[in-house]
């Protein structure tokens, strides 16, 4: 039996814990709304990108003189895998579960017999991946410094994978990233970036105008793929920003419900006590008092 | 009343402009073109430069270091980077030919002999850069440097 002042501590501990927590959340609720913005910013452009070279892509790519970007290497013996997590803790299982679905894609390719290479990006994922997988990390991208996540900052992600597909170091790449779905559902996704792959709905935009290149298809298209590389990765980043602080949102909040809860419990148990100590104190006065 | 098309500027951080306008003038990377209403179906590359966008009430001016320009029955330019002209100051002009600058030298050095290809497109980058700056009143300070 914990004494009253023990109870106190903890009282007043638990209490700072959800000032904290409650603090955490309002933060991260503020971010949210920036980060949501930046990612409804970044749409448009996208969207229009993505019709664009998917529409290219479609013209372009049976030709064999496509390029390696869109075509793929041939092989698939060498993957790469782009793990993208936060730089920062406590946002519940927000980079367990992108590890998680990179661990089990890892764990297929290397069943299957092949070659996994992996490139983190963000602190949190890179430890939790550290143990098993350390061996066949690559490189590792700190974001720590970065506030606001520019399109620069994708450019130089994109950079680095590019120089490494120019240099044959990998076939085949695929970024992991959770996708925003809204405060409590974030969705880990893995997308692959290399060969470019397009979901573009055909048909409706794509076929119906001949557009006319300057300079030609081909050159454009190898002037696109690259910039089609940094805008899925910048998109990536976006997505992963909202639904971290979304999961840091839903989690503070459950934190601080939680230590509301415990604050409750632990206030019923000092009353408790303390009312048990006044009613011996009482008994002690009263057979002191029939003694006499 | 003349006629007008929509227009959309966007970059990967924001959307610049959405209007209808009479024409825009396009720093193509094979030489300028303007679109107007009902031009051709066509797709270009930008090089860095002056987007001159002409609306009913007057022009717009943006800097647009880079992207392509897509123009059907609407034209969308989808710029790597665009500022409106107003906002553009010396530095971040320098910031972008510094830049610039770096993916040339950085070039030059992967490939040290002098043979077409990135070497030269790094170099027309800078150049192109370093021509803006001239147009819109701001010092190109690396036009001194030896390129």
């Amino acid at each position: 039996m914990p004494s009253l002042k023990d109870l106190k501590n903890r009282i007043s501990s638990v209490k700072s814990t959800r000032k904290i927590t409650k603090a955490m959340q309002m933060v991260a609720a503020a971010k949210l709304r920036r980060a949501q913005d930046a990612a409804e910013m970044s749409r448009p452009y996208t969207e229009r990108f993505n019709a664009l070279l998917g529409g290219l892509a479609a013209s372009v790519g049976g030709s064999a003189t496509a390029p390696k970007l869109l075509s793929g290497t041939g092989k698939d013996d060498v993957q790469l895998l782009v793990v993208m997590t936060a730089e920062r803790g406590l946002c519940g299982g927000f980079n367990s579960s992108i590890v998680k679905k990179a661990r089990t894609h890892i764990e297929t390719l290397r069943a299957s017999g092949k070659t996994v290479k992996i490139l983190t990006v963000g602190k949190k994922g890179r430890e939790q991946l550290k143990r098993d997988y350390g061996d066949l990390f690559v490189g590792h991208v700190d974001l720590s410094d970065v506030k606001k996540i520019g399109y620069a900052d994708a450019q130089n992600i994109a950079k680095d994978i590019l120089i490494r597909f120019d240099n044959e170091e990998f076939d085949v790449a695929t970024i992991f990233y959770s996708k925003f779905q809204s405060v409590i559902s974030q969705v880990p996704t893995a997308q692959q970036v290399i060969p470019a792959q397009f979901d573009a709905p055909e048909g409706e935009a794509g076929g119906s105008t001949l557009y006319e290149y300057e300079p030609g298809e081909e050159a454009i298209l190898a002037d696109l793929l690259p910039r089609g590389v940094a805008t899925q990765i910048f998109s990536a980043l976006l997505e992963n920003a909202a639904s971290e602080q979304g999961a840091r949102m839903s989690a503070m909040d459950n934190a601080t419900r939680n230590a509301g809860e415990m604050i409750d419990k632990l206030t019923i148990e000092y009353n408790r006590s303390r009312q048990a100590v006044i009613t011996n104190e009482l008994i002690e006065i009263i057979s002191g008092a029939e003694a006499l | 009343m003349a006629e007008t098309m929509q227009f959309d500027l966007v970059s990967p951080e924001r959307n610049l402009m959405s209007a209808a306008v009479k024409a825009v003038q396009i720093p193509g990377t094979e030489g300028d073109l303007t679109a107007m209403p009902n031009h051709a179906p066509m797709i270009t590359t930008l090089r860095p430069g002056i987007l001159k966008v002409e609306t009913e009430t007057g022009t717009e001016e943006f800097v647009v270091t880079g992207g392509f320009a897509e123009i059907g029955t609407s034209v969308s330019v989808l710029a790597e980077k665009a500022v409106p002209h107003g906002d553009m100051d010396q530095a971040t002009y320098d910031a972008l030919v510094e830049d610039a600058l770096l993916a040339y030298k950085a070039a030059k050095e992967a490939a040290p002999e002098n043979e077409p290809g990135p070497v030269d497109e790094a170099a027309k980058l800078l150049q192109d850069m370093v021509a803006v700056g001239t147009h819109i009143g701001l010092d190109p300070k690396a036009a001194n440097l030896n390129y």
